[in-house]
C-alpha cells in the first residue's frame, strides 16, 4: 500500500504543490447526503473541477456537480441503425444477388421475412455500442489514476463517499480546498499527487 | 433514474435487519474470498460427474451419428429440440428480472438479478449445444452463420425461421453476457479493493477495467445499464417468439398456430422463475444470505409464477377451444390425441405440474413456505419440459396420414444427454458462486434505507 500523502494542516502541503504536480485534495464522507453537502459547499466557493468516488450512483450528484446528461443514447442509436442496415444488406445481397434461389415461391428478398434478423442485429450492435460507448466515454479501461493513491481509496467501493477537488480547476488552492472539505464534514483530508 | 429516489422513501425496506453498506459488502464478498462450505465440494463433485456424462454422450453422438438417439421418421425433432426450447426458456427469467423489472421500477429485483442473469447465460449455453449437435455434422455447425465457406457455394436461406432462430439465440447470448458483465464491473472493483493477495488484485484489477466509481463514470454507466435494459426487454420477448416461429411457421397440426409467440414467452418466464426459486432457496441457505434475499423476494417470484402459470393454462384452454372451433379435423384430432393418445401421460404431467400445482400459490402459507416452494418450483420445471415434449414429439408422431404415423421412444443417450445438461448448468453455476459476487452489491446498497446504512464507523 502507498504511504498516505502529505496531510494538510502540516505546513508542507502548499510547498509540495509547487514541486510535484497535484491531482487534488480528497476527503471522505460517510453518507451520500454528507457528500452532497460537500459538493455544494465547494461549488458555492467557486470550485468547479471536482469528482466524487462512490460505491453506488448517488442521486442528485450530477446536478450538484453540474455534470451534463450522458450522450450515450446517441451512440447507441447509431449502433442500432448500423445493425439494421447491415441486416438488410446481408439478407438482400446473399438472397437476391449472390445466390438467388427461389424457395417455396417466396420472393428473393422482402422486409416481411427480413424483419426478425433486422431487429436482432439492430439490438446486437446497439448493445455493443452501449457497453463499448460507455467505456470509451469513461476512458476505461484505465489501470492507473491518481485517486488510487488516496490512502482510504479502497473504501470508495465499499461504504465511503470520496470527494476530490481537482487541482486543474480555476483558483485552486490546496490549503483552502482542504479547509472547505473539512468544514463540510469531510474526514481524512489528503493532498493527492498525480 | 432520477425519480427512483422518490419511491425509495415510500417503499418498505427490501432487506431485513438494517444492514449497513459495509455489511452488504462483507456478506457478499466473503463468499468468494473464503473457502467454500463442504456442501459446495460435494455438489461440485456430483455436477462435474454429470458434465462428464454429457461430454461422453456428445462424443458418442458425434463419432457415431444421430442414430444413437430415438429420433425417427416422422419424429425428426425429439429430445434435443425439447431440451433446447426448455433451456432457452429457463434463461428468460434472468433477463426479465434484470431488464423488464428494472424498467418497471421493481426495486426488489436488486437482490436477485445477478443470480438470475448468470442463470440466463448458463441456460443459453446449455441450450446452444442441442441444435449444434442436432445438425448431424457438428463440425460444420458454422454453416448456420453467414460466413463464406468453400463447400457450400450458396448462402443461408433467410426465409426460414430456423435462420431467424440462429440470429435470435446468438444475439440473446451475447447481449445477456454484455449486460451481466456491465453489471459486474463495480462489484469486481470492490473485490479488487478488498483483495489480500497480489494475484487477486491483478485479476480483479484487470476484470474491473480500472473502475473507480467516479460520479462522471456512474452517469454514463447508469445510462448504459438503462439502455441495455431497454434493448434486452424487446430482445427477450423476440427470442422465444422466434423460437415459437420454428413451429408456428410450419404446417404441422398443433404447431401451425398464431397463439404460439405469447404462449411461449409466458411459459419461458414461468419456467425461468421456477428455476431461480429452486436455486435461490438453496443458495441463500448455504451462503447465509437470508437478510438480503428475503421471504418477500421469494414470495414475489412465486406470485410471478402463479401469474405466468395462469397465462400458460389459459393458452392450453385456448388451443383446445380453437382446435374445436376451427372445424379443422386434423387440428381436432391432434388435441384429442394429446390428451388421450399414446402420450397421454406426458400431457397429464404437463397439465398437473403447470396448471394445477401452481394454484397452491394462491395461499400465502404455501407461497411463503420454503419446502413447499422448492417442491413446486421443481414440479413446474418438470411440467414445462413435458410441455415442449408434448408440443414437439406428440404433434410430429401423428400428423396427417395415419400411414405415416410413428412412435418415438427415447434411448438411454437421449435421457443421459438431458441429465448431463443439468450437470453442465449446475457446474457453471457452482463456479459462478465460487468466483463472482452472486448478489449485486452496488445495486443493493443503493436500495438500503439511508441513515442506518451509513453507520459502520472507523476501521
Amino acid at each position: 500500500m502507498k504511504e498516505p500523502m502529505v496531510r494538510t494542516g502540516t505546513a508542507a502541503a502548499p510547498q509540495t504543490a509547487e514541486k510535484v504536480s497535484i491531482y487534488g485534495v480528497v476527503a471522505e464522507f460517510e453518507s451520500p447526503e454528507a457528500l452532497l453537502e460537500g459538493v455544494r459547499a465547494a461549488r458555492a466557493l467557486g470550485y468547479d473541477k471536482m469528482d466524487a468516488y462512490t460505491p453506488f450512483p448517488v442521486h442528485g450528484i450530477d446536478e450538484a456537480m453540474g455534470i451534463r446528461r450522458s450522450r450515450l443514447g446517441w451512440i447507441v442509436l447509431g449502433g442500432g441503425i448500423i445493425g439494421a442496415v447491415a441486416a438488410v444488406l446481408l439478407q438482400w445481397w446473399t438472397g437476391a444477388v449472390a445466390s438467388p434461389l427461389v424457395v417455396g415461391g417466396k420472393p428473393l428478398f422482402a422486409f416481411e421475412f427480413g424483419l426478425p434478423i433486422i431487429f436482432e442485429l439492430a439490438v446486437l450492435l446497439a448493445a455493443f455500442a452501449a457497453v463499448l460507448g460507455m467505456l470509451a466515454l469513461n476512458g476505461l479501461p484505465r489501470f492507473y489514476h491518481p485517486v488510487f493513491k488516496y490512502s482510504r481509496f479502497d473504501r470508495a467501493a465499499d461504504d465511503r463517499f470520496l470527494l476530490a477537488l481537482e487541482a486543474n480547476g480555476a483558483g485552486f488552492d490546496a490549503e483552502q480546498a482542504a479547509e472547505i472539505l473539512k468544514s463540510a464534514g469531510g474526514r481524512h483530508v489528503e493532498v493527492v499527487t498525480e | 433514474m432520477a425519480d427512483l429516489a422518490i419511491t425509495r422513501e415510500l417503499d418498505a425496506p427490501l432487506v431485513v435487519g438494517e444492514p449497513s453498506y459495509s455489511d452488504v459488502t462483507e456478506s457478499v464478498s466473503r463468499i468468494v474470498e473464503n473457502k467454500m462450505p463442504r456442501a459446495w465440494y460435494i455438489a461440485f463433485g456430483v455436477t462435474a460427474t454429470l458434465t462428464g456424462v454429457l461430454l461422453a454422450m456428445l462424443a458418442y453422438l458425434v463419432t457415431t451419428g444421430i442414430g444413437v438417439w430415438g429420433n425417427n421418421q416422422p419424429v425428426g425433432w425429439a429430445f434435443e429440440i425439447t431440451d433446447f426450447v426448455f433451456w432457452i426458456g429457463i434463461g428468460h427469467a434472468g433477463t426479465l428480472i434484470s431488464a423488464i423489472l428494472l424498467l418497471l421500477r421493481q426495486r426488489w429485483r436488486t437482490s436477485i438479478n445477478r443470480f438470475a442473469e448468470a442463470m440466463t447465460l448458463f441456460a443459453v449455453a446449455c441450450a446452444a449445444i442441442f441444435p449444434a449437435v442436432h445438425v448431424g455434422r457438428p463440425w460444420r455447425a458454422y454453416w448456420l452463420f453467414p460466413v463464406p465457406n468453400e463447400y457450400l457455394g450458396i448462402w443461408q436461406n433467410f426465409r426460414s425461421p430456423l435462420m431467424w432462430d440462429v440470429f435470435a439465440v446468438s444475439t440473446y447470448a451475447t447481449v445477456s453476457a454484455l449486460f451481466w458483465y456491465t453489471g459486474l464491473i463495480p462489484d469486481l472493483a470492490t473485490l479488487r479493493n478488498r483483495a489480500k493477495t497480489k494475484a487477486r488484485r491483478i485479476i480483479f484489477g484487470i476484470l474491473s477495467l480500472g473502475w473507480r466509481g467516479s460520479a462522471r463514470h456512474w452517469r454514463h454507466y447508469e445510462m448504459a445499464y438503462l439502455l441495455l435494459a431497454g434493448l434486452s426487454t424487446p430482445l427477450v420477448l423476440s427470442v422465444h417468439t422466434i423460437v415459437s416461429f420454428d413451429f408456428a411457421v410450419s404446417l404441422i397440426p398443433g404447431w401451425h398456430s398464431t397463439i404460439f409467440p405469447p404462449y411461449f414467452v409466458a411459459g419461458a418466464i414461468f419456467s425461468g422463475f421456477a428455476m431461480v426459486v429452486t436455486l435461490m432457496v438453496i443458495a441463500r441457505q448455504v451462503f447465509h444470505l437470508e437478510h438480503l434475499v428475503t421471504m418477500k423476494h421469494l414470495e414475489n417470484m412465486n406470485k410471478v409464477m402463479l401469474g405466468t402459470g395462469l397465462i400458460v393454462g389459459f393458452a392450453y384452454l385456448t388451443e383446445f377451444f380453437i382446435a374445436w372451433y376451427s372445424g379443422n379435423p386434423y387440428e381436432r384430432f391432434t388435441f384429442i390425441n394429446r390428451a388421450l393418445g399414446p402420450y397421454w401421460w406426458a400431457f397429464w404431467i404437463m397439465v398437473s405440474c403447470n396448471v394445477l400445482v401452481p394454484q397452491l400459490f394462491w395461499f400465502k402459507r404455501i407461497r411463503t413456505s420454503i419446502p413447499a416452494m422448492f417442491v413446486i418450483s421443481i414440479l413446474v420445471n418438470v411440467g414445462m419440459w413435458f410441455e415442449r415434449f408434448v408440443i414437439i414429439v406428440v404433434s410430429l408422431s401423428r400428423d396427417f396420414l395415419p400411414s405415416s404415423w410413428g412412435h418415438f421412444r427415447p434411448t438411454y443417450v437421449d435421457i443421459l444427454t438431458l441429465t448431463g445438461s443439468f450437470g453442465l448448468f449446475l457446474t457453471l453455476f457452482l463456479l459462478f458462486v465460487r468466483f463472482l459476487p452472486m448478489i449485486s452489491m452496488s445495486e443493493v446498497k443503493s436500495t438500503l434505507p439511508r441513515p442506518a446504512a451509513a453507520r459502520g464507523g472507523e476501521r
